[in-house]
């Protein structure tokens, strides 16, 4: 049984797009904060840490969970993915394209949460309708673009688009 | 938003959870999925000494379809939701689920950890009181099971002692000639609801009520199971309907906060309920 002390700092190790990375921290440590300021991974934002805003929403063992309500301990021997492992060099991927010709972002602040929601939705849903796709958004909140150009690029990226009805989607 | 420095025990059993939780009593807070408990740790509503994080625990997670139907505590909602045949075994929750959170949260969250946190709008514990089904409890000095009306004592607090674990929930089958519905009212889709209704009928040959059971989420500090017994040999129609509505809204005790007044929960509690039962009626008849 692991037991670490609240004031111990324990050497961590995961997998994280890819690679191998270890980084030290305490048990109360979240896993947003060892993503960041451990591992210098600041593709993940940190909204409102409380898990409300979905900001902060990485993909642990192929689920996409919030990363400011669990403990980087709890990720130990983990296999995660983050925003970081989307693009191909310069090279968006296909869903960040979508994104960006749909207007799917203007901050950008809640952009890397959503991108793995949909990654890991699109996993499982590889055609949703317009109607589940607002749903799997209900667990994120985006205050710039009134959601549908992230509806839009999601429904694009899933190869949906065209079979949705235009005027759901406001075309 | 940080919380304060704890402890942390990570048991890989049963046995290892439950002597820690001997040895540190109320000192010690378990650790499922944490999506109650996350938010109250980084707010620092909770200052737990130790936290004993169950999630690695092998096996706790085991969905068993028994005479009755076994849903481990550490079992995520997501899960569930995407188990087929466990949904046509417990129809009610392929109603409840997609109301528990969202996509994201219930890919995390557990059945055991929404009914040991016990929030009083919480779908799975309305739906476990509404059903009848019972919370298995492990300590070291051994397992009980306690149904689930008299587990939740009010707003977080429940029936489970301090030295003992949620292990399952046992949840009853579906049964013949039965319908089951679900609605709640909540500001957004996923957020916490204002007043939740569930409900399960049972209808006999002649198409009068054998068995009725219609909970409340929400509207009271814990979830509220009716006392319909004067209506069991009534019709199940729409003026039963009704009636019963009436009268078991009536009969609520509604909370009060900056979401609702007690007269808004009550107004839904008695809408929701007339529509719970209107709908399981029907699902019988057309069955």
């Amino acid at each position: 049984m692991r037991r670490i002390g609240g004031n111990e700092r324990h050497r961590i190790e995961l997998t994280v797009n890819g690679r191998s990375h270890a980084g030290e921290a305490e048990p109360r440590m979240l896993l947003s904060d060892f993503l960041r300021h451990r591992l210098g991974l600041y593709g993940t934002h940190v909204g409102c840490e409380h898990g409300v805003c979905g900001a902060c929403t990485v993909i642990v063992d192929g689920r996409a969970v919030r990363s400011c309500t669990q403990y980087a301990i709890q990720a130990e021997g983990a296999t995660i993915e983050t925003v970081e492992g989307l693009a191909d060099g310069e090279r968006l991927n296909a869903l960040q394209q979508a994104f960006h010709e749909h207007h799917g972002l203007q901050c950008g602040f809640c952009s890397a949460g959503i991108l793995m929601s949909a990654v890991h939705f699109l996993k499982e849903n590889p055609r949703p309708s317009e109607a589940a796709v607002r749903d799997m958004l209900s667990g994120h909140i985006c205050r710039c673009t009134g959601y549908d150009g992230i509806v839009r690029a999601i429904l694009d990226a899933a190869g949906t688009l065209k079979d949705q009805t235009k005027e759901t989607i406001g075309e | 938003m940080k919380p304060v420095a704890f402890d942390y025990c990570r048991p890989e059993s049963v046995e290892e959870a439950t002597a820690l939780l001997h040895e540190l009593g109320g000192d010690a807070v378990l650790l499922a999925g944490g999506m109650s408990l996350g938010p109250m740790l980084n707010m620092r509503l909770v200052r737990p000494s130790v936290i004993v994080d169950i999630n690695r625990i092998e096996g706790l997670d085991r969905i068993v379809l028994n005479d009755s139907v076994v849903i481990g505590a550490m079992a995520r909602q997501g899960d569930v939701m995407a188990d087929v045949n466990l949904l046509g075994e417990v129809p009610l929750l392929e109603a409840v689920l997609p109301h528990v959170g969202h996509f994201q949260t219930r890919n995390r969250g557990t059945f055991g950890g929404s009914v040991g946190h016990a929030d009083p709008s919480a779908e799975i514990p309305l739906a476990l009181v509404t059903l009848g089904g019972t919370v298995e409890l492990t300590a070291r000095r051994g397992v009980r099971r306690v149904p689930a009306a008299e587990f939740f004592h009010g707003v977080l607090t429940t029936a489970r002692r301090a030295d003992e674990m949620i292990t399952a929930l046992h949840w009853p089958r579906r049964r013949r000639r039965s319908g089951y519905a679900f609605e709640e009212v909540a500001q957004r889709h996923g957020d916490f609801a204002i007043a939740a209704v569930a409900c399960m009928a049972s209808l006999g040959e002649g198409g009068e009520l054998a068995e009725l059971r219609l909970a409340f989420g929400g509207v009271e500090d814990r979830p509220i199971l009716a006392d319909t017994s004067s209506f069991i040999g009534a019709p199940a129609d729409g003026a039963s309907a009704a009636e019963i509505a009436a009268k078991v809204a009536d009969g609520l005790e509604p909370m009060e906060d900056i979401a609702a007044s007690a007269d808004y929960r009550r107004a839904l509690a008695r809408t929701l309920g007339l529509s719970v039962l209107e709908r399981a009626f029907e699902q019988v008849a057309g069955s």
